[in-house]
């Protein structure tokens, strides 16, 4: 049976072309790979090459025809032993329908389908002996990779200084000296280079906690982050995933200037695939990152350099996880909702006790994962106040303070007695002067305004 | 000619002779190039029908690279590549019916319909895609080398890049990193002289890119990469190198595309004299047939025969991949996180 050619389409928006020239005629011989005509469009002229052997049977299309549809006829090719009088039986290439969009079923409704439902999950119960013992954030974040490295022989770290130096905030103080220096990797300056090293260790089966010195230089890495790492669960349709977390401080320090003062929040909250965690305690930071190190998912973990420093109480237990995915109530009210995370906490505590002394009681809500952004609590909460304000030291457009706006005018819109406020970084480049950079960031006097006006106070 | 020139000096700087193949090594060669290029050709054919979409880089030109790679191999060892990827997956051994219906963007793709001719895998083969952004899989390929270092084993992974991603930054991070620390990787550069439409002489300054490890004390070798034999007999030297933990090593394969770099792109930055020229004179599968035919191997009837068995692998897999349901809408919000 003699095989059709069919007018090809150039790109994938082609819909027809100029059969501008026959380069092979009637009985020539043909072989797989050779040029039979040249097809013209606006954009480019392109060869069509012949996918079966056999010879040119009947030109269909003659030279120089305009405008011929994408999967015309142009030609036939006949096979061994055949003749061009049988053409009349020509049918398409075996595996060729006719058109495409008769084997494609069409969905039965253009819309997608709803997003799964988030599962709702709390902390596990401390019982009411449970001691506590106060550490630096910085002391907690280290014992929870210590402990993780111990449980699995997977997980290691790696990023710079974080081995021989201890790290540049002492971060990763010990791991070294316990874990060696297999586990405990100090790697060159250069974050691309070493993340798409650590994403590759993943795919490989690995868990590897890969240290950024700052999120500040992870720029250079963002490629593989989102490309590489959140994208290829989806891509290879849940066959390969990636375990690892991003970790270091993220945000504004103290006069470093603009190159080094940013918050990341809302770039990697943005991307599907990924998981984000902003701890503002040691205890939420210790529970929060063994959970990280533990998920099988790509895990973005902004810590705060200012933090690192301060103490806390921590749960004195063996294995203290929390759950990924859960915002907590840090202080409880009924006036209005604050809604923080890692170092816009602070604040948000901070303008709490100084709206108590003016008699407004302030629920203060510490997201802790911004993604999967745990709605549910800071809803409730905006339903029992009426009133809502976002802290945060990033920019505000686009923010997730704009996302938390949105989501509270999606759910709770008939709840609210006032436009929900914002609390941000100035959009400026962080500037270097002291009073410029105080003037740059939230403080707690902008939250109390905030929260005074939404209360129409 | 480039091509010659060039291998010409690889075999004077490694004078080793190109050793023979056996009669089992020549048919199987033949037979496994012979499936990548029919099924491309199915591929390209397809996409002008409307059934493949988007971005498709056909490998028809160089076969032999990830054929004679892939018998350098041993179970274990990884393979990792760029976007023109449908090649080392057949070479790996997955199924042409599994890639071509990720191709037509069917439920029973590799990826189930929603990662594409870019992006497949299957760890089951040792296959780690499938990677869209030029270069970005060297440092992932240097990472799964250091899968092997860390859990001791001796497996090797062979990271396939192309000239023009032979430019990017993370290329030499990941040069570093690999030669600092020792790791098992081979850095298989398949030079098919043109980065899209840009060729290596325009955008290289060291055109020589089996030299582009040298500042980091990387050993590197430029191959015949059209002639199967010299790239499993480069491939053997460069994985038994690394296996014995003497870290990575480059080999350069000077190759040739004979199709453009997409399929949407007619290819006027060279002559057709030139892929007429590589294509009569250096074509992989042709080389390999003129000796089996020459050494009396087989006869054209039994080559025949294997063409037909190809050709018939080929149409089954296209017809699966045709006729195979679109994913199921539900499909839409799975695999995002697990």
């Amino acid at each position: 049976m003699p095989i059709e050619v069919l007018m090809p389409a150039l790109s994938p928006t082609m819909e027809k072309g100029n059969l501008a020239k026959w380069l092979k005629k009637e009985g020539d011989a043909v072989k797989s790979g050779d040029v039979i005509a040249e097809i013209e469009t606006d954009k480019a002229t392109m060869e069509v090459e012949a996918v079966d052997e056999g010879t040119l049977g009947q030109i269909l299309v003659p030279e120089g025809t305009a405008d011929v549809a994408v999967n015309t006829p142009i030609a036939t090719i006949l096979t061994d032993g055949e003749s061009s009088s049988s053409t009349k039986n020509t049918k398409s290439a075996k595996s060729a329908p006719p058109a495409k969009k008769s084997e494609t079923p069409e969905p039965k409704s253009a819309s997608a389908p709803a997003a799964p439902a988030q599962q709702s999950m709390s902390d596990p119960d401390l019982s009411a002996g449970t001691e506590m013992v106060t550490m630096t954030m910085r002391e907690a974040l280290r014992d929870a990779m210590a402990e993780e490295m111990r449980r699995d022989e997977t997980v290691f770290v790696m990023g710079e200084e974080v081995a021989e130096y201890q790290g540049a905030y002492k971060v990763t103080q010990g791991l070294l000296q316990e874990f060696g220096p297999k586990r405990v990797i100090d790697t060159p300056i250069t974050e691309h280079g070493f993340a798409g090293l650590g994403v590759g260790a993943a795919l490989g089966g690995l868990k590897p906690i890969v240290e950024f010195m700052t999120f500040n230089f992870a720029m250079q890495a963002i490629d593989q982050i989102v490309n590489s790492a959140a994208k290829t669960l989806y891509m290879s349709g849940g066959q390969m995933g990636c375990s690892i977390v991003f970790r270091g401080p993220n945000g504004p320090a103290a006069r470093v200037g603009a190159q080094h003062s940013q918050d990341y929040s809302a770039w990697y909250s943005h991307i599907p695939g990924l998981k984000v965690i902003a701890p503002s305690t040691a205890a939420d930071a210790k529970g929060l990152l063994k959970a990280a190190i533990r998920d099988p998912n790509p895990i973005i973990f902004l810590e705060n350099e200012i933090l690192y420093g301060q103490s806390f109480p921590v749960p004195k237990l063996d294995d203290f996880v929390l759950p990924i995915g859960k915002a907590r109530v840090a202080r409880a009210g009924s006036h209005v909702t604050i809604i923080a995370w890692s170092m816009g906490m602070t604040y948000a505590l901070k303008a709490a006790e100084e709206l108590a002394k003016e008699g407004i009681e302030a629920e203060v809500i510490d997201l802790r994962t911004l993604k999967p952004m745990d709605s549910d609590t800071f809803i409730a909460s905006v339903r029992k106040t009426g009133r809502a304000v976002t802290v945060e030291e990033g920019w505000q457009q686009n923010g997730v303070g704009a996302e938390i706006a949105a989501r509270i005018m999606e759910q709770a819109f008939d709840y609210l007695d006032a436009p929900v406020a914002r609390v941000s970084g100035k959009e400026v480049p962080m500037p270097y002067a002291a009073n410029l950079e105080k003037l740059a960031l939230p403080s707690v006097a902008e939250v109390v305004e905030a929260a005074k006006s939404v209360c129409y106070r | 000619m480039a091509l010659a020139k060039t291998n010409a000096k690889a075999n004077a700087e490694t004078p080793a002779k190109i050793p023979d193949f056996s009669k089992e090594q020549d048919l199987a060669s033949y037979r496994d190039m012979l499936l990548i290029r029919r099924f491309e050709e199915k591929a390209g054919q397809m996409y002008g029908m409307g059934l493949i979409g988007g971005f498709c880089h056909l490998y028809i030109g160089q076969e032999a690279v990830v054929v004679g790679m892939q018998m350098a191999l041993k179970k274990g060892d990884q393979v990792i590549t760029g976007y023109r990827d449908h090649g080392h997956m057949l070479a790996c051994g997955m199924d042409p019916k599994g890639v071509m219906a990720e191709l037509t963007g069917r439920r029973g793709g590799y990826s189930k319909g929603k990662g594409g001719s870019m992006h497949m895998f299957s760890v089951e083969t040792g296959f780690y895609g499938g990677h869209g952004i030029v270069g970005a899989q060297v440092p992932l390929g240097t990472g799964l080398a250091f899968t092997n270092t860390y859990r001791g084993n001796k497996n090797v992974c062979l990271t396939y890049f192309g000239d023009g991603a032979a430019n990017q930054g993370q290329v030499y991070e990941a040069f570093n990193m690999a030669e600092l620390w020792k790791l098992p990787v081979v850095y298989v550069i398949e030079n098919n002289r043109y980065a899209m439409g840009t060729s290596i002489t325009r955008a290289s300054a060291q055109v020589d890119l089996s030299r582009r490890g040298l500042s980091f004390n990387i050993q590197g070798e430029q191959v015949d990469g059209m002639d199967v034999r010299a790239v499993k007999a480069a491939g053997e030297k460069a994985v038994t190198w690394c296996r014995e933990g003497n870290g990575p090593y480059i080999l350069e394969m000077m190759t040739y595309r004979y199709r453009g770099h997409s399929m949407s792109d007619p290819a006027k930055y060279r002559t057709r004299e030139e892929v007429e020229d590589v294509r009569a004179h250096h074509d992989p599968i042709e080389q390999v047939r003129h000796r089996i035919l020459e050494k009396k191997f087989t006869n054209e009837d039994q080559l025949k025969k294997i063409d037909a068995e190809v050709r018939e692998r080929v149409n089954q897999a296209s017809e699966f991949a045709t006729h195979d349901p679109e994913p199921d809408a539900s499909e839409l919000w799975t695999d995002v996180v697990r």
